[in-house]
C-alpha cells in the first residue's frame, strides 16, 4: 500500500523529469499547462466581452421587460428581443444630433491633429531646433495636464467669446487629448525612417519642403494613419469638457447625451441607455477590431522614446 | 513614390543651382524647424498654460459669477485659506490618494500577468489582444454606464449572478446605498477600463527583452518562477515606470466614472478632487476657489511626475 501510493507519487515527478529532459510537445504537464492557459484566455475574454453582451441584452428588452428586472421573465438569454429602445434613442430622445455633432468634432479634430502633429513631428526628429528636448517635454507634460483645472479658466474664454454652448471650440480643446500622443507617436516614426534618401534628394537640390511631400511622406502614412486612429478615440471618448461647457441636448455631444437618457422618476430605464452605448461604441469597436495591430503599436511607441 | 525617390537618388548632383551646404542648410533647416513645430506649441500652450496663469490670477481675486457683477477684487490667499479649510476638500484629497494608491497597485499587478499572456504566442492571439483592447477603447461614458447597469439591483447581472448563490444576495445596491459598495462598483469599472492599456505598455516591455537572455537562463536551469524575477521584472522595470506614470496621474484626476456612476454620492461620499473641482466651477461658478483648487491639482500632478521621473532616472543610471 505504501509501495503504491509512493509509486504514484513518483510518476508524475518522473513524468516532470521527463518533459524537462526531452523537449517534446505533449508531455502530460504540457496538456495540463495548455488547457490552463486557454481557461485562463477564456476567462480573461469573457471579462472583457461579457458586460458587452449584457448591455446588448439590455438594449433589446422593451420597456416592461426592463421595469420586471433580470429576475423576472428574461433570464440571461432573453426571451422576446424588442428593438424599440433603438428606436426610441433616435425617435424620442433625437440621438442623432448629437451623434452627428461627435462625429463632426472628433473627425475635424484628428484632422487638425494629424496636420500639425506631423510637421512637428518631422521638424523635432530631423531639423535640429535648438531646444528639442525642452519642447518634447512641453508637450508630454501637456499630455499630463489636469483636464479639471483647465475648464475653469476655459469657461470664462469661451463665455467672453460667446462661444459656450456651442461645439465647434471643443475641436480646439479636444487637441489637448490627441497632440501630445500624436507628435510624440509621429517623431519616433520619422526618426526611424533612413536619412540617405533624404539626403540624396538635398543633395541633388530639392528643397526641405519636397523632401517632406514627395519622400518622407509618402512613407509616413502607416504612422498617420495610427496617429488619426488613436486621435479620433481620444477626441469621441471625452466627456469633461463636454458636460462644462454644453448644456441644450442639441448641442451634446454622443457620450454627453446618453447619460441624460432613461431617466424617469424612479425608474430607470436602461434598455434606452444601454442602446446609446451600444451605439456609440460600435465604431470604436470596429475601429479595434481592424486596427488592433496598429493601435498596440501605436500605443507603445507613444509611451517609449 | 519610392521609385521618384530612387531616380533622384541616383542622378549626380546639379551644378547650375546652389544648394545650401554646410552652415547654410543648417540655419534655413532651423528656421522652417521652428515654423513648423509653432502650431503645436502655441495650441498647446493656449489650451494648458493659459488656463494654467489666469487660475493662478484668480485664485488670488474673488471672481463669482453667481454674485453678479461683483468687482473681481484682490483678496490674497483667501481662497487658499478656504480651500485647505474646508473639509469637503480635505476628504476628497484623501479619498483621491487612497483610490489612486489603490487602484494603480492592483492595474499593475493584474496587468503583468495579461501583458505575459498577451506576449505567449498560442492561436487566437490576435482575438485575444483586440478583446482586451475594445474596454480601453470605449468611451469612459460608456465604460461607466455599463457597469452602472451590471450593477443595477433590477437591471444587473452581478446582482442575477450572487443571487444563484443566495438569495438574500440577489437585491443589493451597490451604487447610492453605501459608501464601500459605491466605490467597489466605481474601482471595478476603472480597472475594467484601464488595466489593457497597462498591459499593453507592459507588452510592449516585454518585446524588447531579447530572448537569447532566457535560453540563457534554461541552460543554467533556472525555473520560471526565478527567470521571472531575475529577467522579466528587472528588465521590464522601464515599461512598469511609463505605465506607472500615466496610470497614476489618471487616478489621481478621476472625473468621469465618479461623475456617471454616483454623482458623488452618496451623500459626498465619492467625490474626488477633479470632481470637487468641476463642482466648483461650473456648479457654483465660483472662479477664485476653483483656481486655488486648480493649482493645488496641478501642483499635485506635477509632484507625483516628478517623483516618477526622477526615481526612473536615477534607477537608469
Amino acid at each position: 500500500m505504501t509501495a503504491a501510493v509512493a509509486d504514484a507519487g513518483a510518476t508524475p515527478a518522473a513524468h516532470a523529469a521527463h518533459a524537462v529532459r526531452r523537449p517534446r510537445r505533449y508531455g502530460p504537464g504540457k496538456v495540463i499547462k495548455e488547457t490552463l492557459f486557454y481557461i485562463a484566455v477564456i476567462i480573461v475574454v469573457l471579462i472583457a466581452l461579457f458586460p458587452f453582451y449584457w448591455i446588448l441584452r439590455t438594449a433589446l428588452e422593451s420597456n416592461s421587460q426592463v421595469a420586471a428586472g433580470v429576475g423576472g421573465a428574461n433570464g440571461i438569454i432573453p426571451s422576446h428581443l424588442s428593438g424599440t429602445a433603438f428606436k426610441d434613442v433616435f425617435t424620442q430622445q433625437n440621438f442623432g444630433t448629437p451623434l452627428l455633432n461627435s462625429i463632426i468634432v472628433s473627425l475635424a479634430c484628428t484632422v487638425v491633429t494629424v496636420i500639425v502633429a506631423s510637421m512637428a513631428g518631422y521638424a523635432l526628429a530631423r531639423l535640429n531646433i535648438r531646444g528639442a528636448g525642452a519642447i518634447l517635454g512641453f508637450i508630454l507634460l501637456a499630455g499630463f495636464f489636469p483636464v479639471l483645472a483647465m475648464i475653469g479658466p476655459l469657461f470664462l474664454l469661451l463665455r467672453y467669446l460667446g462661444a459656450l454652448n456651442n461645439i465647434y471650440p471643443l475641436i480646439i480643446i479636444y487637441l489637448v487629448y490627441t497632440l501630445p500622443i500624436s507628435t510624440w507617436l509621429l517623431k519616433n516614426f520619422f526618426e526611424q525612417i533612413p536619412t540617405e534618401l533624404e539626403d540624396a534628394a538635398l543633395t541633388d537640390g530639392a528643397t526641405r519642403l519636397q523632401t517632406l511631400y514627395k519622400i518622407i511622406v509618402p512613407v509616413a502614412i502607416p504612422a498617420v494613419f495610427t496617429a488619426a486612429i488613436l486621435s479620433f478615440i481620444l477626441a469621441w471618448n471625452d466627456f469633461a469638457f463636454a458636460v462644462s461647457f454644453l448644456n441644450t441636448t442639441n448641442h451634446f455631444t454622443a457620450p454627453l447625451a446618453i447619460t441624460t437618457f432613461g431617466q424617469s422618476g424612479y425608474q430607470t430605464f436602461y434598455n434606452l441607455i444601454d442602446a446609446a452605448v451600444v451605439i456609440v461604441s460600435i465604431p470604436i469597436a470596429l475601429l479595434v477590431l481592424f486596427a488592433q495591430r496598429r493601435i498596440v503599436s501605436g500605443l507603445t511607441a507613444g509611451s517609449f522614446r | 513614390m519610392a521609385t521618384e525617390a530612387k531616380t533622384v537618388a541616383g542622378r549626380p548632383a546639379r551644378a547650375g543651382r546652389p544648394v545650401p551646404v554646410g552652415h547654410a542648410r543648417e540655419t534655413s533647416d532651423r528656421r522652417l524647424g521652428y515654423m513648423l513645430v509653432a502650431p503645436v506649441l502655441v495650441l498647446l500652450l493656449a489650451i494648458t498654460a493659459y488656463p494654467l496663469i489666469y487660475n493662478i490670477w484668480n485664485s488670488f481675486h474673488f471672481d463669482n459669477l453667481s454674485y453678479g457683477n461683483l468687482p473681481h477684487s484682490w483678496v490674497g490667499f483667501k481662497n487658499f485659506g478656504n480651500v485647505f479649510g474646508s473639509s469637503l476638500w480635505r476628504a476628497a484629497l484623501e479619498r483621491t490618494l487612497i483610490f489612486t494608491v489603490v487602484t494603480i497597485v492592483f492595474d499593475v499587478v493584474v496587468a503583468l500577468a495579461l501583458a505575459l499572456m498577451l506576449h505567449r504566442k498560442f492561436r487566437g492571439r490576435g482575438f485575444l489582444r483586440a478583446a482586451v483592447l475594445v474596454p480601453w477603447a470605449v468611451p469612459t461614458v460608456v465604460s461607466a454606464l455599463l457597469w452602472k447597469t451590471m450593477f443595477d439591483p433590477r437591471a444587473g447581472f452581478v446582482d442575477y449572478f450572487l443571487g444563484a448563490f443566495n438569495g438574500s444576495w440577489g437585491n443589493i445596491s451597490w451604487l447610492g446605498a453605501s459608501v464601500w459598495r459605491s466605490w467597489i462598483a466605481i474601482f471595478v469599472a476603472d480597472s475594467w477600463k484601464n488595466v489593457p492599456f497597462v498591459a499593453i505598455i507592459l507588452l510592449a516591455g516585454l518585446q524588447v527583452i531579447p530572448n537569447d537572455v532566457y535560453e540563457a537562463a534554461k541552460m543554467d536551469g533556472a525555473s520560471w518562477w526565478q527567470a521571472f524575477r531575475r529577467i522579466t521584472l528587472p528588465m521590464l522595470k522601464p515599461a512598469i515606470s511609463v505605465a506607472l506614470i500615466f496610470r497614476t496621474l489618471q487616478a489621481l484626476l478621476v472625473f468621469d466614472v465618479i461623475y456617471i456612476m454616483t454623482g458623488g454620492g452618496p451623500g459626498n461620499s465619492t467625490e474626488t478632487l477633479s470632481f470637487l473641482s468641476y463642482q466648483t466651477f461650473i456648479v457654483n461658478t465660483d472662479f477664485g476657489t476653483g483656481g486655488a483648487q486648480s493649482i493645488m491639482l496641478v501642483i499635485l500632478a506635477l509632484a507625483v511626475s516628478a517623483v516618477y521621473v526622477r526615481t526612473f532616472r536615477t534607477e537608469n543610471t
